[in-house]
């Protein structure tokens, strides 16, 4: 077996640099959540570890000029949940991060680890496909932004090129009226994998929804953006019809799986009640009622 | 193999210790440096059993390398009581009989207090989320959490 080497650069060239030559050997350590428990079973055995965590930008939660958010892409669900105004914006994108695991797990799993693990049922995903969040990778050959719905490539992949990290996550600013909101559907109370997650969100003036974004999760082999929902939301009032059309849309973009969780009809079903609650929640949240 | 040496502070005391790279801080904890209050479940981040404070963020020790503790502040059920003086999360335990084959407890008690701390007032149904990362296969979880609950009753009464 060979040696495992443990990184822990403070630049974002040195970690590139590192982990660019070490090609598939190579892997990132964030929050170690999934990392660990890969190595733990067998499943990964890589022979670089890069510790992301000592590069400053990678934990900063900041304020952009025009009033949006940036995430380190270490930044953990705690962290977040610890600054003093992110919540209050994002409120959608803060409880989708901080349903990843427990309290423990909370500590330390990042939004940019849940992404690029890769997993159809991530859970802060579909809440940041929803608020349109943009991502920063950084390579070999330099900088460059992804939309997060463009970086899911199938269960466990990614569109990362070899040798790419996730640097950032970026949340546009806010118009007056918006809000979002996460719901996931899991068989247990707490501490389960999503059956079928959805994230919305929505600016709303004078009643009507004048924005809106849809991501569904765990219904198909990557985090969907489901725009047709979308359109269907946006500039209704959010009557009935509104959201049953919505909730079709949501349905019909399902691809699932059948599994010890839920079946193909189950999970697809879900999908659009769980649409109707989740777009009632950021209403709520965006109009104050 | 190449052991790395770490410098760490782990219940307010400098230490050093050296590790592989690939050792957990639970590894580190319970083999190197001798502290197994901190007991080894599931391994994979499920039962809260290894649980510590990490700058004090709840986390389980088993999901985090040794070699991340440099520079950085731990705390294990080893730090909780003051030398023969019990926490009163711990005394609480105790009293009402909140364990019983007692592998779940210290983490149990670690992530309880992680709660105190950041919360003094907490509903149950709070408690219950909070304790939902730490697996009892014993007691049922009721007598665990009113011991918290009770607790954070007292502590406020002070």
């Amino acid at each position: 077996m060979t040696e495992l080497r443990y990184l822990a650069p403070d630049t974002l060239d040195e970690a590139i640099g590192a982990f660019a030559k070490a090609g598939s050997a190579a892997r990132i350590l964030a929050g170690g959540t999934d990392l660990l428990v890969q190595m733990r079973s067998g499943v990964l055995r890589p022979g670089v570890i890069v510790d992301i965590k000592k590069i400053p930008e990678m934990t900063a939660i900041e304020q952009t000029a025009d009033g949006g958010f940036r995430i380190g892409a270490a930044v953990s669900g705690m962290a977040l949940a610890e600054h003093k105004t992110f919540g209050k914006a994002w409120p959608g994108v803060l409880e989708a991060v901080n349903l990843i695991g427990s309290k423990q797990v909370q500590g330390r799993a990042s939004a940019g680890g849940n992404l690029c693990n890769g997993s159809p049922a991530g859970d802060s995903v579909p809440a940041m496909v929803a608020a349109g969040a943009v991502v920063t990778v950084q390579g070999p050959d330099g900088r460059r932004e992804m939309k997060v719905e463009d970086v899911p490539a199938g269960p466990g992949r990614t569109n990362l090129k070899p040798g790419e990290i996730l640097v950032s996550f970026t949340l546009p600013p806010r118009p007056p009226g918006s809000s979002d909101a996460y719901l996931r559907m899991i068989p247990r109370t707490e501490m389960d994998i999503a059956v079928v997650g959805v994230g919305v969100s929505l600016t709303i003036k004078d009643g009507t929804v004048t924005a809106a974004r849809v991501g569904l999760g765990a219904v198909a082999p990557t985090v969907l953006l489901v725009e047709d929902a979308a359109e269907a939301l946006i500039g209704s009032k959010l009557d009935d019809a509104a959201l049953a059309k919505a909730a079709a849309a949501c349905s019909a973009a399902c691809r699932p799986i059948d599994d010890k969780r839920g079946t193909i009809a189950y999970r697809t079903r879900v999908a659009g009640v769980l649409l109707k609650r989740t777009a009632a929640i950021a209403a709520k949240r965006a109009t104050g009622k | 193999m190449a052991k790395v040496h770490v410098t760490t502070t782990i219940n307010g005391e400098p230490m050093e210790f050296l590790c592989e790279p690939g050792d957990t801080m639970l590894d580190a904890l319970r083999g190197t440096l001798n502290l197994t209050g901190s007991k080894e479940g599931c391994a994979s981040g499920d039962c809260g059993a290894c649980s510590i404070t990490l700058d004090d963020r709840l986390i389980c020790s088993c999901l985090m390398l040794a070699v991340e503790s440099q520079d950085h502040e731990i705390r294990t059920i080893e730090g909780m009581a003051q030398g023969e003086k019990l926490h009163p999360l711990q005394q609480k335990f105790l009293e009402m009989a909140a364990l019983q084959c007692g592998i779940c407890t210290s983490g149990m008690l670690v992530a309880s207090d992680a709660l105190l701390r950041k919360n003094p007032k907490p509903s149950e149904e709070e408690v219950r989320f909070w304790l939902a990362g730490n697996l009892c296969r014993c007691t049922g979880y009721d007598k665990i959490v009113r011991a918290v609950m009770e607790t954070a009753a007292e502590m406020r009464a002070q």
